[in-house]
C-alpha cells in the first residue's frame, strides 16, 4: 500500500498503485458510468462511456483500464466527458433496436438510464435496422441481437468468470455479432445455460425466457433465499410479483456463489407451481386414494403409530427423513421419532 | 468440507477425487475452472474423462473400485522418497507407524496392476503432489459410493495428512454434498446414531439433557436401523410402519424391483411430499407438503453453512409445512410442542441443544449466513477447520487401509463396469426438474455412455437403442458414445424412471455408512433385435 495521491475533479485523492482511476474514483465516491466495465475481471476497454479527461494527455481516456499515476489530474465531469458520453450513448442507442416500451429489460438497463442520466431528450441518429434475428428456439435465453451493443461483457462472463467458452465476438465491422462455435443458437452448442451471460448484459439483448411478462422490476420484489438444489447453496434473489415468482437471479458478493448460478438454480424454480402438486392430504382406498382433512389423516396416522407400538413396540416403526427439505423439518422429524415414538429409527439418504 | 468454497479460487493445487463438478457442483466447479486460470495446477482422479478431466495437468483415469490401492501407492511414494511432511506428521498426527507398513505393501507396481495406471505415472504423480502446497482435496460420491466408502474417505484424509495439507487456507479434505441439505439433515441427527450437534444417544448424559429438554421421562439409548436395514425390515416383518418424508426410494436405491417388494411389504406406509412419486403409490396415508420457496427456516450447505430459506409464495391447496405437520402429529400423540415456526424451532431448541451451532441464531443470518462451528454469539464462524494442523479431536489420526474390490466384479456373463451418477439437466429422480419447462428439452431421457472400442466390439452406433442387463435387471435406453468413457466400463444416471440405473444396481453396503456401491457394478450390453 503506497499513500500517493492524484486530483480527482480537483480533489487531493488517494489511491494504490495499480488501481484504475475507474476504481480509485468508486473507492473515493465518484461514480464514473460504466457499460462494458466487468467487476473483478481485466477490462476491455470496448464500450468507452467511461471516458475522462487526463491533464496533458491529447484525447479522452477510459476510465476503466487507464491506472492512476501520482499527482495525475482526472475531470470527469468537464464538458468535453459530458459531451462525449452523451454522443457515445446516442450513437449506441441508434446502433439497434431500443424501443423500452416493449423490452423485458425497461427499468433495468443501463442504456436507458445513462440515456436519461445524459439528458438526452430525442433520437438524434436514425436507428440501424436489426440485422439478425431473435434467437428464440433455446428453451431459457432469449437473445436478441439487435438490442446488443456489443460490450463484451458476456463473452467475458462466459469465458473468464464461469469459464464454459461458449460465445465470442464473430464476424467483423457492422456485421458483428455474439457468437456461440459455428454460429449455433444456445442449445446446439457448447452452452450449458449457465445464465452468466444473461445475468451481466446491461441491456434487453439478453434476457430469461420464461421471465417475460412477468413483471416489470419496479413491481416486483426481490426475496433473498437459498438454492433448493446441490450442497454448494448459492444465494439467489427471487423475483416476486403478487406471490408468484418470475425469475431468479444471484446475490452478487454472496458467499458462496458470488453472483453465480447453474442452470438448476436459476431455471429450475416453476415446479412449485406444477398442477401435480399435491393439495390435500390422501388416504388409500383400494387400489386408489381418496382426499381426507388434516384431522382425518393426522389421527389415521397416529391412531396406527399407537397400535404397533402397543403391538409390537417403537422400534417395529422407522422413518426415512428429507436431505432437501429444511434443518428444522429435520429436527422435528427426529424429535417425532425419537420422543414420541421411542425409538432411534430416523435415518435420511445421507448418501446419496 | 474442512474448507470453504471461496478457498477454490485462490488455491494453488487442487486434486479432484471421483467427482465430476462441472454437472453435480456446478458453480463450484466454476471456481475450480478460475483457479486454473490463475495457475494453480489441477490433477483429476477419475474413470471418467469429465470437462475437469480435460483441463487438468493430469488426469489419472484409474479402473472404478481401485482409489485405495492407487493412493496407498502415491503414500509409498511419498514415504520412500521421503517427499512427505515430516514435520507436520510428527507434531499433528498420529499412526504413522502402521500407516507406512500398510503402504509399504503397495508399491507403484502392485497398485499399476489393480487401478490400470502406470508405475512411472504413479510416482511421477506423488513427486508432483508433493511439489506444491497446500493442495485442496475434493471427493464426492465416487470415493463414497462403494462398499469400501469409509475406507476410500480415510484414504484421502490420509494423504492429505501425509502432505502436510489439512488445516490450512486452500488445502484440507472437502466432500462436496450432493444435496442442498444433506449436511443439515445430518447436524439435525436424523441419523440413527446421534441426536442434533452429533451427540451420540447411547451417551446418558446426552440423553439426560434431551429428556429434560424434550420434556420425556426417557429416550431410546440403542442406535436404530440405518435406511437399508429398515428396508429389509419391512419384508421380515421387523419394521411394521416406515414413514418416508420426501424420498423417492422406489428410484434412488439400488435394485428397483427388491426396493418396490419392500415398500409393497410394508404394513403402513406413511409418505410426506410435495408430489405422487413412484414411492407414494405404496402409501397408505400421503400427507401434502410446503414447498422449498413456501417455508421459512434454513438449510446447511456442503462447507457447514447455514443459509436461510425465505418465504415467497404460498403453498397450494391445504399443503403445509413439514415442521408443522409433525408437531400436529406429536400433538395427537400426547405431547405439546410449543415452537411454533422454524425460527422458534433453531432459536430456541436446536441452537440450544446443539453446541457447535450456539451461536448461531436467525438474526445472525440476515446476509451470508454462518459456517458452523459458532460457539458462542460473537463467535464469527468457522471457514477451515483443524487450523494449523491442531485437530478437533487432538492430533489427526492415520489409519492403515487394505484395498478391496468392488463386491460384484466383471465376468464372463456380464463382461463391463457399471457405474452411475449425475447429469447436469436434472436432479435425482426429476420429481422437480423434470417439471419445470425447459429443462426436459435439454435431457429428455436417459442413455447408456459407451466407450468407441465397445460400441464397436458391439455393433452399436451411437444413438441405437439397446439392452443393458445386470443380475437384478435390464433397461432399455440409448447408446451415447463418447470418449469420455474408458473401454469396459458403462455410465448412466437415475433421473428417468424409465432406463433408471437403479434396476441394474447393487444393494451392496459399506458395512460402517451403509451407503450403497452405486459406483460399481458388472452387466452386459446387447443390440436389440
Ligand atoms: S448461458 Fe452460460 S455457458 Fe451459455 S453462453 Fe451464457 S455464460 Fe456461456
Ligand atoms: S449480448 Fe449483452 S452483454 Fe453481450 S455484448 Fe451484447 S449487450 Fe453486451
Ligand atoms: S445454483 Fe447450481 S451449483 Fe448453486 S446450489 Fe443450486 S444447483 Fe448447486
Ligand atoms: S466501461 Fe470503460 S470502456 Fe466500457
Amino acid at each position: 500500500m503506497s499513500s500517493q495521491t492524484f486530483l480527482l475533479d480537483g480533489k487531493e485523492t488517494a489511491f494504490v498503485t495499480g488501481q484504475m482511476i475507474l476504481e480509485a474514483a468508486r473507492a473515493a465516491g465518484t461514480l464514473i458510468p460504466t457499460l462494458c466495465y466487468l467487476k473483478g475481471e481485466t477490462p476491455t476497454g470496448a464500450c468507452r462511456v467511461c471516458l475522462v479527461e487526463v491533464a496533458g494527455a491529447r484525447s479522452l481516456v477510459a476510465a476503466c483500464s487507464t491506472p492512476v499515476t501520482a499527482g495525475m489530474e482526472v475531470r470527469t465531469d468537464s464538458e468535453r466527458v459530458l459531451k462525449t458520453r452523451k454522443l457515445i450513448i446516442e450513437l449506441l442507442l441508434a446502433s439497434g433496436t431500443h424501443d423500452c416500451l416493449v423490452c423485458e429489460k425497461n427499468g433495468d438497463c443501463r442504456l436507458q438510464d445513462l440515456a436519461y442520466a445524459c439528458g438526452i431528450q430525442t433520437m438524434k441518429f436514425t436507428p440501424r435496422n436489426a440485422g439478425y434475428p431473435v434467437e428464440n428456439e433455446n428453451p431459457f435465453i432469449v437473445r436478441d441481437f439487435s438490442r446488443c451493443i456489443l460490450c463484451g461483457r458476456c463473452v467475458q462472463a462466459c469465458n473468464e468468470v464461469v469459464v464454459n467458452r461458449a460465445i465470442s465476438f464473430g464476424y467483423r465491422g457492422s456485421a458483428s455479432k455474439i457468437v456461440t462455435g459455428g454460429d449455433r443458437p444456445y442449445h446446439e452448442s457448447e452452452c450449458v445455460f449457465c445464465g452468466q451471460c444473461v445475468e451481466v448484459c446491461p441491456v434487453g439483448a439478453l434476457t430469461e425466457k420464461k421471465a417475460r411478462w412477468t413483471g416489470r422490476p419496479w413491481e416486483t420484489e426481490k426475496i433473498r433465499t437459498t438454492c433448493p438444489y446441490c450442497g454448494v447453496g448459492c444465494q439467489q434473489w427471487l423475483h416476486v410479483k403478487d406471490g408468484r415468482i418470475g425469475k431468479v437471479t444471484a446475490v452478487e458478493d454472496a458467499e458462496p456463489n458470488q453472483g453465480r448460478l447453474c442452470v438448476k438454480g436459476r431455471f429450475g424454480y416453476d415446479f412449485i407451481y406444477s398442477e401435480e402438486r399435491l393439495k390435500t392430504p390422501l388416504i388409500r382406498e383400494g387400489e386408489g386414494f381418496r382426499e381426507a382433512s388434516w384431522d382425518e389423516a393426522l389421527d389415521l396416522v397416529a391412531a396406527k403409530f399407537k397400535e404397533i407400538i402397543q403391538k409390537d413396540g417403537p422400534d417395529a416403526i422407522a422413518g426415512v427423513s428429507c436431505a432437501r427439505s429444511l434443518n428444522e423439518d429435520s429436527y422435528q422429524m427426529q424429535k417425532f421419532f425419537r420422543a414420541v415414538i421411542g425409538t432411534n429409527n430416523i435415518d435420511h439418504c445421507a448418501r446419496t | 468440507m474442512t474448507n470453504s468454497f471461496a478457498d477454490f479460487k485462490k488455491a494453488k493445487m487442487i486434486i479432484l477425487v471421483g467427482t465430476n463438478m462441472t454437472e453435480a457442483h456446478p458453480v463450484a466447479s466454476t471456481f475450480v475452472k478460475d483457479a486454473v486460470l490463475n495457475g494453480a495446477e489441477l490433477i483429476v482422479m477419475d474413470p471418467r474423462r469429465t470437462e475437469l478431466a480435460n483441463m487438468a495437468n493430469v488426469h489419472v483415469p484409474l479402473k472404478v473400485g481401485s482409489d485405495v490401492a492407487l493412493i496407498n501407492a502415491l503414500m509409498n511414494v511419498l514415504i520412500s522418497e521421503n517427499l512427505y511432511d515430516r514435520k507436520y506428521v510428527e507434531s499433528c498426527t498420529t499412526g504413522f507407524e502402521e500407516l507406512k507398513k500398510k503402504v509399504m505393501e503397495y508399491p507403484p507396481e502392485r497398485a499399476a496392476e489393480i487401478s490400470g495406471i502406470p508405475a512411472d505415472a504413479i510416482r511421477e504423480l506423488a513427486r508432483r503432489m508433493a511439489a506444491i502446497k497446500p493442495a485442496m482435496l475434493m471427493y464426492t460420491l465416487g470415493i463414497t459410493e462403494h462398499i469400501c466408502g469409509v475406507n476410500n474417505v480415510m484414504s484421502c484424509a490420509n494423504l492429505q495428512m501425509l502432505l502436510g495439507n489439512v488445516g490450512f487456507e486452500c488445502g484440507g479434505v472437502n466432500p462436496l454434498r450432493g444435496q442442498n441439505n444433506v449436511q443439515g439433515a445430518c447436524d439435525m441427527g436424523a441419523l440413527p446414531n446421534v441426536f442434533p450437534g452429533y451427540q451420540r444417544v447411547d451417551n446418558p448424559q446426552a440423553r439426560e439433557k434431551f429428556m429434560k429438554a424434550w420434556n420425556v421421562p426417557s429416550l431410546p439409548e440403542k442406535p436404530g436401523m440405518m435406511m437399508p436395514t429398515m428396508m429389509e425390515g419391512l419384508t421380515t416383518g421387523k419394521v411394521k410402519a416406515l414413514y418416508v418424508f420426501g424420498e423417492n426410494l422406489a428410484n434412488t436405491e439400488p435394485d428397483i424391483h427388491h426396493v418396490e417388494h419392500c415398500l409393497q411389504s410394508a404394513e403402513f406406509l406413511v409418505c410426506q411430499d410435495i408430489f405422487p412419486t413412484e414411492t407414494t403409490r405404496f402409501a397408505h396415508v400421503l400427507l401434502p407438503a410446503a414447498a422449498w420457496s413456501e417455508n421459512d427456516g434454513t438449510f446447511t450447505s456442503s462447507e457447514r453453512r447455514v443459509n436461510r430459506v425465505r418465504t415467497a409464495s404460498a403453498a397450494p391447496g391445504e399443503a403445509k409445512p413439514n415442521w408443522w405437520i409433525f408437531k400436529e402429529l406429536a400433538k395427537r400423540m400426547g405431547q405439546e410442542w410449543t415452537s411454533a415456526s422454524a425460527q422458534e424451532i433453531w432459536d430456541n431448541e436446536l441452537s440450544v441443544l446443539a453446541p457447535s451451532m450456539a451461536g448461531i441464531k436467525y438474526a445472525r443470518l440476515e446476509n451470508d449466513g454462518l459456517q458452523w462451528p459458532a460457539p458462542t454469539e460473537d463467535h464469527p464462524g468457522t471457514p477451515t477447520l483443524h487450523r494449523d494442523g491442531k485437530f478437533t479431536g487432538g492430533l489427526g489420526v492415520f489409519k492403515a487401509i487394505d484395498w478391496i474390490p468392488p463386491a460384484e466384479v466383471p465376468d464372463q456373463d456380464y463382461p463391463l463396469v457399471l457405474s452411475t451418477g449425475r447429469r447436469l439437466y436434472h436432479y435425482h429422480t426429476r420429481t422437480q426438474t423434470g417439471r419445470c419447462e425447459g429443462l426436459n428439452d435439454l435431457l429428455s431421457e436417459e442413455t447408456a455412455d459407451l466407450s468407441a472400442a465397445d460400441a464397436a466390439d458391439y455393433g452399436i452406433a451411437h444413438g441405437e437403442r439397446i439392452s443393458v442387463r445386470s443380475r437384478r435387471g435390464e433397461v432399455v435406453v440409448r447408446a451415447n458414445v463418447t470418449d469420455a468413457v474408458p473401454p469396459g466400463l458403462v455410465w448412466m444416471a437415475f433421473h428417468f424412471r424409465e432406463g433408471c440405473a437403479n434396476w441394474l444396481t447393487n444393494p451392496v453396503y459399506d458395512p460402517i455408512t451403509q451407503t450403497a456401491e452405486y459406483k460399481a457394478c458388472a452387466v452386459q450390453i446387447a443390440k436389440l433385435r
